[in-house]
């Protein structure tokens, strides 16, 4: 008894400590320490004797848990303090053993998953786990055919559900996509995963010096990126609809770093079309560009719309010196430097339209040894904080429709993989493990 | 008459026999002097002009005397005197050879022949440029020129008025350490900061191109200031 005593109040200093820690890097009170639900998910139970069951139930099982555990606004309660047999139907469902200690939970998310024919079944509850006279939040039932893609497009479609449901209304990311640039087929060119991690897959064949900067449509049917052709850099076109390059006008000069407005109505790209490195608009055919800034012979680059209006552009230019974040209203006027110092590239525009994430090097010089890291602020204060901490070159974030998320670039010991963390710096994983990967970008839904 | 008288001319009568045989014996007619030997042949060759270029002509002149047999060597018999036109592939040295009864004599002539120009840019323009317009290199972050940049990139611009047919890309590049897209605007602007010098030195602007590669295409890999400097440069590539 004191011995159990003594461990928890261990727990609880080691838990509180690192609470303070994460508190103490977040200064932009941005609303992220919303109090989370203790959300339980048992292991779905598996329906029907068919073998074929048991792989698919655990490919579903983990799928499930991770969506869960990585949405941001949940305390997934640990499955060491389930009881030991869980609930396939509601009929087994014994509330009270959810609700009371040790699982502690508010919510339960069970049900159960197998093959059936040639197809696989799924049938999954939400429980309130405190309302036990009118418990269920929502009853869902999915049934195609049986794969480890639908095993997980099931767990990733029931966890949405979940997410939308607790997570006052905003769509879950589960069954969102991240493109980026992969130099494994020996070119860089684009590629395409789960925003897991899962079921990476090129897209682009093109064999060229590279393909770079990939950025998808707000309506996720085409991406446009930068690629090296005979005269130079030119911005191309892909469709996933149709799964190929597909025509797009090419400029004079060196073209790269497009970007969408979130109405898909307009690019802004960076373009020495002239004579000299320019932020320019076109119509999403890529017509009519239109020139946005002034230069005299910098580098300016990397274009990023306002996500939420669409009426302002952040963007980066050497017009000091070294590379500092600028925004202009979409007409290219009332141009505003956000960073102060040192060396700060790569733009993201959250989808509330509240906050830059960008790549920061705060003390930089020929020769300085430090890191790169992600850095997140808020535009209308120019607060910031610090998001990555390690050693290493972290670059091109690249926020989650859910603006919970943040997709980026890290390079440490010559190796360059891609990684997701929340908005408030926690929960860092890779998402690649071999390749050479950089430059995500995040799908719109 | 006496005896004596008688004797005396008898004796004389012997002596001048005995003199006039003597002399027949002596003095036979001497025979005719062998004809002069035949004079030595002489030879002459020359050839005008005596230094061509390849596929062009020259002509070649011989005079000779005391001559019956003349031949040239690569041509064949010839007259004692003449002339031909001959084209010559490579240098060639022609051999005649004149032959009489008096004897034999040769002549020669050298032809030179210089290889053809390549066009349209000469072997020898392609030179001159690599070693008159060279590459430009750039401080960490940064698109200005250096101040001997800016004087080489003068005495590159006299050159490139004198040969106007030479037209030619500048490359901007960048080293490894920088972002990546930020490197691909700054490859472009060291490009144009090569180009607007020369343009303001008078180069025609329609002989340039530029073009960046950022730090995509580096002309070396290792992580150390040499190799990093190696890489931020404005490359000068002669277009054929």
């Amino acid at each position: 008894m004191i011995k159990r005593l003594a461990v928890l109040i261990l727990l609880s200093l080691v838990s509180s400590s690192l609470l303070y820690a994460q508190t103490d890097w977040i200064r932009t009170g941005t609303g992220l320490g919303v109090e989370k639900v203790r959300l339980a998910v048992p292991d779905f139970k598996a329906a029907g004797a068919d073998p074929q069951t048991a792989p698919l139930l655990t490919v579903f099982n983990q799928t499930l848990w991770n969506d869960l555990d990585n949405a941001g606004i949940f305390d997934l309660v640990s499955k060491s303090f389930y009881p030991l047999s869980v609930p396939g139907t509601p009929a087994e469902l014994q509330l009270a053993t959810w609700s009371n200690p040790p699982v502690n939970a508010s919510m339960v998310a069970f049900g159960n998953f197998g093959v059936s024919g040639s197809n696989v079944a799924m049938q999954g509850w939400l429980y309130d786990a405190r309302n036990s006279s009118a418990p269920m939040v929502l009853g869902k039932q999915y049934s195609d055919p049986a794969s480890p893609d639908n095993a997980r497009l099931h767990a990733h479609r029931f966890a949405d559900e979940i997410i939308f449901r607790l997570g006052g209304g905003i769509n879950g990311i589960a069954e969102t996509k991240v493109y980026f640039i992969s130099s494994r087929s020996g070119h860089k060119e684009v590629w395409q995963m789960d925003y897991d991690g899962a079921a990476q897959s090129q897209l682009t064949h093109l064999g060229s010096i590279a393909s770079l900067s990939p950025r998808v449509s707000p309506d996720n049917t085409r991406i446009i990126f930068s690629s090296f052709a005979k005269r130079g850099l030119e911005l191309m076109m892909y469709s996933l609809e149709l799964g190929r390059i597909v025509s797009f006008p090419t400029y004079n000069g060196t073209n790269i770093s497009p970007a969408w407005a979130p109405d898909g109505s307009k690019i802004a790209f960076s373009s020495s079309m002239h004579g000299h490195s320019e932020i320019y608009v076109a119509d999403s055919a890529g017509a009519n560009p239109k020139r946005l800034t002034v230069s005299s012979g910098h580098p300016d680059s990397s274009p990023a719309w306002n996500a939420k209006t669409g009426a302002q552009i952040a963007f980066v230019s050497g017009r000091t010196g070294e590379p500092q974040i600028y925004i202009m209203d979409a007409d290219g006027t009332n141009v505003q430097r956000m960073t102060d110092t040192g060396y700060a590239v790569s733009p993201s525009w959250s989808p509330n339209g509240q906050l830059l994430t960008f790549a920061w090097r705060r003390s930089y010089g020929a020769g300085d040894p430090g890191g790169q890291d992600i850095y997140l602020m808020d535009v209308t204060t120019r607060q910031w904080v610090q998001l990555t901490h390690d050693s290493g070159v972290n670059d091109f974030p690249s926020w989650s429709p859910d603006g919970r998320h943040i997709v980026y670039e890290s390079r440490q010991g010559g190796r360059s993989e891609i990684r997701s963390m929340l908005a408030d710096g926690t929960k860092q994983h890779a998402l690649t493990s071999s390749g050479e990967n950089s430059q995500p970008n995040w799908s719109w839904k | 008459m006496k005896n004596r008288t008688r004797q005396f001319i008898v004796l004389t009568l012997l002596a001048a026999l005995l003199l006039i045989a003597g002399c027949e014996k002596k003095s036979t007619a001497p025979p005719p002097p062998p004809p002069p030997p035949p004079p030595q042949p002489t030879a002459s060759l020359s050839a005008n002009p005596d230094s061509i270029q390849a596929g062009q002509s020259t002509q070649l002149t011989w005079r000779t005397e005391n001559a019956t047999d003349v031949s040239i060597e690569s041509i064949g018999k010839v007259d004692p005197n003449g002339s031909k036109t001959v084209s010559p592939a490579d240098s060639t040295t022609y051999r005649l050879i004149a032959k009489g009864p008096g004897g034999t004599q040769d002549a020669t002539a050298r032809v030179t022949v210089e290889a053809m120009s390549t066009t349209p840019v000469t072997e020898s323009e392609e030179q001159m440029f690599a070693r008159l317009v060279q590459d430009v290199f750039f401080d960490y972050d940064s698109f200005a020129l250096r101040p001997e940049t800016t004087q080489n990139l003068a005495s590159a611009s006299q050159f490139l008025q004198q040969h106007p047919n030479l037209r030619f890309t500048i490359e901007g590049h960048c080293d490894e350490r920088g972002s990546t897209e930020y490197n691909l605007a700054l490859g472009d602007s060291r490009a144009a900061a090569v180009r607007d010098q020369l343009t303001r030195n008078g180069v025609s602007a329609d002989r340039i191109k530029t073009i960046s590669y950022g730090k995509e295409k580096p002309f070396c890999s290792e992580s150390n200031e040499q190799c990093w400097q190696q890489n931020r440069r404005g490359h000068f590539v002669l277009q054929k």
